[in-house]
């Protein structure tokens, strides 16, 4: 993987051409040379800008009190979009995605008011020292405070322009981020994972707080879940801590596997039980090799004034020989180890999965029983500073986790920043529960040192049959990637502005641009709200395009992730023809065969395009045998023979 | 996918070669003149005032971190560890960012700025007060190292620095932490946005940076060169 910015090869103009005029697409291959991101200028609504195959429909500036203040995440329900907000959060009407229209604006501050939705409520995250039950603006002064609100706001919104504070609940670290778990079971409830690292209260504020890490009831190493009933939702209460880091031992770091990391385990009691000397570093226990152990027991010798090693030297070895590696490495075995808590949950309930992003770690966890979430699996990356948040497919076979390097404040997307640094790190899953490294992903053009920049919030588009994400880099832009090929993952979409300040880093940029609906919708720190579309290219086609619309959802909380199934159209038979063209899975002539009998089939009506559609689809399932993309091809006939039956 | 390792070092050692410019550049940028961030700086104050401890806090972990980069810095002459320079390009990377970001802070609100030298040596100016003299700035915050494990540190080479490095580095991390629990048990302190945030964020980064230099650290005393 290339670790400096450089250009792109360019296609050879020719294919280009050939692929372009037979998709009958618009839209290069690649963007322009040099990359139109760099050097764009500075200003906050005047900066320059640099789009490729996607479109910006609308701006739509915050309001007065929130224009000056840090726009955050985003929730979706019906048409509209909630977008949380430093100084409270705003609810914009989307129906038309050319021109939002402000239905409220609630103040009430609170860093970093990450929020949720579920039917007519909505959940907001406190997390800094400053948020107040009250949602007064003044602050908190004291260290310890009754006013003091860190943790979980939820609101009534039933009536979307007179919201209801319903409840708060408190917890030891407050709210950095939170994720709403809706049990498929469970209709009268649903559950809340709370996620952050920030300090733990004093007990004097909220009871039972504990900050040492060594006590057994340590507010560190775990989560918490809340439970919200659905009719009560003032009721809501956690319910569980779960300590899931527990027992973390250093999982591997890609190129070693977890049998790698077991092996090894094994191999270490196995020597402990012939009596050689071990240590437990970071949950791992290890072999203290020969050269280590040997000057060690000579000076317990020595000291003792012997001149050879008896059965008592190794004992009093084996006494202290923990506590002295302790000291070397600055560690503390009576403390617990490993990460404190999550930054961020992604849980796919369709699947009983979760990605945790937690401290130096990424968790595959199991969520069948919401309150009781167990730990499957966990890697570690030398090239990861801070897991952020994770991302499924929408099959379930992998898993995608980002990498906050600085928190997101800092510019992390210069030409002289390691491509591996700040970026995604994409995994397959094996066997439900490993998770195998294949690649990086880092937004390509570099960005300037005024511009904070580092992978940040995305999410899937529904583009059928494919692995297509769009994220959110701040002042990076968004960039929409296929991770479909896990080992190569490239970008086919973007857009990008020039910084908000030349000078120095201005917060600005995309906190979270996701997929709602058939639009792309993107908090703008600064700049407000932001709605994208995509424009038919190389890379997507028109019918792609058309069958993602298909997929409509009745809300969003994007770590909450919804399973996207197409419903039976046209457009999702035609998006598999050509990505059948695409992948070269079918030859021409069957391409201009399928296509001439859908359109056909789309004129016709009732038995008729009955008749025709089993008919291609049959035709379909038989080029399967000879096609290089033969699941493609079975796919595509299955999509026809659901449409005959539609 | 294989990272090559060639391609790894030879842009480590590019970075590690532009890092003394990068940092002349960052820690002599004139007095802001911008007037809408001093504004914003203003009116974000106004909503919770920062306190004493909270420019106390910027304006220590400038001389703090300022260390960790001179120590960071010995790396590429005095260790042959791919690992160890990947972790010091990464702490001379996070950390002059983030001397940045404090002296950006303090200049927004008035506050005697810390600038670093070359040596990692920081002296005080006034913004705004052209040609104000300086004071060397010298109290060791928790973790620095005295200027005898300075120089042991500047002494040793190849695995035995490479031991005393993780070993100094995980000493002065611990102390960043210590520093980040001390501010937020400080009366109206991290009530400023940007300081709640940039605060929280060192205590997570180096507490993770600190549980992976104890893991290599570990390797070597085992004799197991890391990776």
């Amino acid at each position: 993987m290339p670790l400096r910015f450089r250009p792109r090869r360019a296609a050879p103009a020719a294919a280009l051409l050939a692929l372009a005029l037979a998709a009958g697409t618009a839209g290069a291959q690649q963007p322009n040379q040099p990359d139109p991101r760099i050097g764009l200028r500075a200003g906050k609504f005047d900066a320059g800008v640099a789009a490729w195959n996607m479109r910006l429909i609308s701006n739509s500036p915050s309001p007065e009190r929130f224009a000056e203040s840090t726009n955050s995440d985003l929730a979706f329900i019906r048409n509209y979009a909630i977008q949380g907000n430093y100084n409270g959060w705003q609810i914009w009407d989307i129906s038309n995605a050319a021109r939002p229209v402000l239905k409220t604006s609630y103040f009430c501050p609170a860093s970093q008011s990450d929020v949720s939705v579920y039917r007519n409520l909505l959940f907001i995250s406190g997390e800094g020292l400053s948020g107040r039950l009250d949602c007064g603006g003044q602050g908190v002064q004291d260290t310890v405070s009754r006013d003091r609100l860190r943790g979980l706001r939820i609101f009534d919104i039933t009536d979307i322009e007179h919201p209801r504070h319903v409840g708060s609940v408190q917890t030891c670290r407050g709210s950095h981020t939170h994720t709403v778990l809706v049990d498929p079971k469970d209709a009268a409830n649903v559950y809340v994972y709370i996620s952050g690292s920030a300090g733990v209260r004093s007990p004097n504020e909220l009871p039972g707080c504990v900050r040492a890490a060594n006590d057994p009831n340590s507010a560190l190493f775990r989560i918490e879940v809340i439970k919200v009933p659905l009719a009560h939702p003032e009721q809501a209460a956690i319910v569980s801590s779960p300590r899931i880091f527990n027992d973390l031992a250093a999982p591997p770091v890609h190129g070693e596997t977890s049998a790698d990391v077991a092996e090894g385990a094994r191999e270490a009691a196995a020597a402990r039980a012939r009596g050689e000397f071990t240590v437990t570093i970071q949950g791992v226990e290890r072999v203290a090799p020969g050269q280590f152990v040997r000057p060690l027991l000579d000076s317990i010798m020595k000291a003792r004034g012997g001149t050879t090693q008896t059965a008592a030297d190794s004992n009093a070895l084996r006494a202290s020989l923990q506590g002295i590696v302790d000291r070397m490495v600055g560690a503390n075995q009576s403390q617990r180890t490993g990460p404190t808590q999550c930054h961020d949950i992604t849980v796919y309930p369709a699947i009983g999965l979760a990605g945790g992003a937690c401290g130096g770690y990424g968790l595959l966890l199991d969520i069948r029983d919401p309150a009781h979430p167990v730990r499957l699996a966990a890697v570690a990356d030398s090239n990861f500073s801070y897991w952020h948040s994770a991302t499924f497919n929408n099959d379930g076979t992998k898993i995608l986790f980002s990498d906050e390097w600085g928190g997101g404040g800092q510019a992390k997307c210069r030409a002289t920043d390691p491509r591996q640094w700040g970026a995604d790190a994409i995994f397959t899953l094996s066997g439900g529960r490993q998770m195998n490294f294949q690649s990086y992903y880092k937004m390509p053009a570099a960005q300037t040192s005024a511009e904070n920049c580092v992978a940040h919030n995305g999410s899937l588009l529904p583009i059928p049959g494919r692995d297509v994400m769009v994220q959110a880099w701040y002042q990076g832009g968004l960039s929409i990637f296929d991770w479909t090929d896990a080992a190569h993952p490239r970008e086919i979409a973007f857009f990008d502005r020039g910084p908000v300040d030349s000078t120095r880093i201005a917060g600005g940029g995309s906190w979270s641009a996701y997929w709602y609906n058939g639009v792309i919708v993107s908090s703008e720190i600064s700049r407000g709200l932001d709605i994208f579309e995509l424009t038919p290219s190389a890379h997507i086609s028109q019918n792609e395009i058309d069958a993602a619309k298909t997929v409509r959802l009745d809300y969003l909380n994007t770590q909450g992730q919804p399973k996207f199934v197409w419903p039976a159209s046209f457009a999702l038979a035609k998006a598999y023809a050509d990505q059948l063209e695409r992948s070269r899975g079918l030859s021409a002539a069957q391409l201009e065969s399928v296509r001439g009998a859908l359109t056909r089939a789309e004129s016709a009506s009732g038995a008729a395009r009955r008749t025709a559609l089993n008919a291609l689809a049959t035709r379909v399932t038989g080029y399967a045998a000879g096609s290089s993309d033969a699941a493609k091809v079975r796919t595509l006939a299955g999509a026809i023979r659901d449409l005959a039956r539609s | 996918m294989r990272r090559s390792r060639i391609t790894l070092a030879a842009a480590l050692a590019a970075a590690l070669a532009a890092a003394p410019h990068a940092a002349a550049q960052g820690t002599s940028a004139p007095p802001s003149t911008d007037a809408a961030a001093m504004a914003r700086a203003r009116a974000d104050s106004m909503r919770h005032p920062w306190t004493e401890a909270d420019a106390r806090f910027m304006t220590n972990m400038i001389g703090h971190h300022a260390q960790a980069i001179v120590m960071a810095n010995l790396v590429p002459t005095h260790s042959t560890s791919n690992a160890m320079k990947i972790l010091a390009g990464r702490i001379i990377n996070a950390q002059r960012d983030e001397i940045v970001t404090m002296q950006t802070w303090l200049r927004d609100r008035g506050r005697p700025v810390p600038q670093v030298d070359p040596a990692g040596a920081t002296t005080m100016s006034m913004a705004g007060h052209e040609g104000m003299a300086g004071h060397d700035h010298h109290a060791l915050m928790p973790g620095m190292l005295t200027p005898e494990q300075l120089q042991e540190l500047e002494r040793a080479q190849g695995t035995e620095f490479d031991k005393l490095f993780l070993r100094y580095m995980i000493q002065h991390h611990t102390g960043a932490t210590q520093m980040v629990s001390e501010l937020f048990s400080s009366y109206g302190a991290g009530q400023d946005e940007t300081v709640f945030k940039f605060a929280s964020d060192v205590n997570v980064d180096q507490t993770t940076e600190i549980a992976r230099m104890q893991r290599m650290l570990v390797d070597l005393l085992f004799g197991e060169p890391s990776p």
